[in-house]
């Protein structure tokens, strides 16, 4: 796993995601050339403060997802909430992020299914997805995708999590190159 | 390596792009929805739901039968599009729209106001009960359009479920009501029926931002949580059926998450509240 390897990173998370987050994102150098989108379950009619949380902690900008925002490399970018978050190619080849307020999926809006499935038809191999702390199955059919694509995978060693149903699942039904704790995966993250 | 291999996705997939491109233009063709500038990554994921719905193994096989039974396409339209909507869905948008765009509004005689993409009539009420407090109901016609006929049917009846009125009820509130909900609709076995009087100034049309042209010219236009479904080019051709459609200084009303920013129209339009994605028709030097 190495610098060049990805243009992307996508992360999901629930129950336990902000802490976890807090260890992960600072972890992340300023020099990194993917893009960051992360979905945290949160509740659904309230602003979300997390861009403004994890700005201050972070070496890359941060911020809420726009739609048909052109994707910057070395960005954050959170889904707002109520919103599913997705990856789309535009008709010249550029990538952008994409908005929609389609159906709940495992009762979240966002999903990280969602996010993990659009990201893997546009990134391919390229991608590298994480499921983190969290106490539904959300996650688990995005980490497949990422998968059958060719991306890489990185579970939360459940152990550890604070909510372990959301790594187990993604264990079961998803697949994983590596389980990891969250100090590893912050040590990989900062080696990008 | 050839030009043929260099496709990074995995085989089965690319039937599926290929498919999938097979199926909107078939629509296209034969019911002349044009699907063809949407956003692909959620067009893509409302048709792997409608596989299931319909039973099909593949696009191919729903293609096949999208062709040759007429009925099929009625039902698909309402997986193709999406049918989410509240009453003063976000009331901070229509509590900014009576602080800042209705004091603007009431020096006109009369009004022209095109909500677009009304899909069941959720937003359109909202807008007829808003205008009805402010007392420009009366000099106000309003336009309701959208694609889904089944939508417009249900949003000209202006039939809703009990369950949803006390939503509904938060959302009026907090969008700076004058009056309690309750003054504008009857319940009765479990449905809440809005007053006919709210809609005689309403004119609900079938009307597609991707294939038809400006109708009428008007004050404003709320489009909300449509273009989110469309790419970039399909984005910029509705927006400039916006800027066409308004008069000198008109408004528009975008969805809470929707931008002008990444639009070759971002010019043609000045933030009027951002937050609240209200805007201003800019003028031009001739
Ligand atoms: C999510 S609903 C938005 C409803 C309402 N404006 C709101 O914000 O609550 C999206 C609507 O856009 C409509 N729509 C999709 N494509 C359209 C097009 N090309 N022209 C007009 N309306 C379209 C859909 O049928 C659907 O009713």
């Amino acid at each position: 796993m190495s610098a060049a390897d990805f243009d992307a990173i996508v992360i999901g998370t629930s129950a336990g995601g902000i802490e976890a987050l807090s260890r992960l994102l600072p972890a992340l150098p300023a020099a990194l050339h993917a893009s960051v989108l992360i979905v945290l379950h949160l509740p659904r009619d309230r602003p979300s403060l997390l861009a403004d949380l994890f700005a201050p902690q972070c070496a890359l900008a941060v911020c809420e997802a726009e739609d048909k925002e052109p994707l910057q490399p070395g960005t954050v970018y959170f889904a707002p909430p109520d919103y599913h978050l997705l990856v789309d190619r535009e008709r010249d080849g550029s990538v952008v992020l994409a908005l929609s307020s389609d159906e709940l999926v495992h009762y979240s809006r966002p999903s990280i299914d969602v996010l993990f499935e659009s990201a893997a038809d546009a990134y391919g191999p390229r991608l590298l997805g994480i499921v983190l702390t969290g106490g539904n199955q959300d996650g688990a059919a995005g980490l497949a995708a990422v998968h059958r694509e060719g991306g890489r995978c990185i579970v939360q060693s459940p152990d550890e999590a604070q909510a372990a149903y959301m790594p187990e699942a993604a264990l079961r039904r998803g697949h994983a190159d590596e389980v990891l704790t969250l100090a590893q995966i912050a040590e990989r993250l900062s080696r990008l | 390596m050839t030009d043929r291999d260099s496709s990074a996705e995995s085989p089965a997939d690319r039937s599926f792009e290929i498919e999938l491109k097979l199926l909107i233009d078939a629509i296209y063709l034969k019911y002349h929805y044009d699907f063809r500038e949407y956003a692909g990554a959620s067009l893509k994921r409302r048709l792997l739901a409608a596989l299931e719905r319909f039973d099909c193994a593949t696009l191919s096989q729903l293609q096949d039968r999208l062709l040759h039974d007429t009925e099929v396409f009625p039902q698909l339209l309402d997986y193709l599009t999406v049918q989410v909507s509240e009453m003063f869905r976000d009331p901070d948008y229509f509590l900014a729209l009576r602080q800042t765009v209705i004091p603007m509004l009431r020096t006109y005689p009369s009004l022209k106001i095109w909500v677009a993409g009304c899909s069941t009539g959720e937003e359109v009420y909202s807008f007829a009960i808003l205008l009805r407090e402010e007392g420009l109901l009366d000099r106000t016609l309003i336009y309701a359009t959208d694609i889904n006929t089944n939508a417009l049917a249900r949003a000209a009846a202006g039939v809703y479920s009990v369950d949803r009125i006390a939503g509904f009820t938060d959302n009026h509130r907090r969008s700076g009501a004058r009056n309690s909900l309750s003054d504008y609709y009857t319940a009765a076995y479990g449905r809440a029926m809005f007053d006919k009087s709210l809609r005689k100034n309403i004119v609900f049309s079938d009307h597609s931002l991707a294939t038809d042209s400006v109708f009428a010219e008007v004050q404003l236009v709320s489009c909300r949580n449509v273009l989110i479904y469309f790419n970039r080019e399909l984005q910029d051709r509705a927006l400039g059926l916006f800027s066409d459609a308004l008069c000198r200084k008109g408004f528009l009303g975008l969805g809470s998450k929707e931008s002008l920013r990444f639009s070759r129209h971002a010019d043609a339009f000045a933030d009027l509240v951002r937050e609240q994605r209200l805007f201003q028709k800019q003028d031009f030097a001739a």
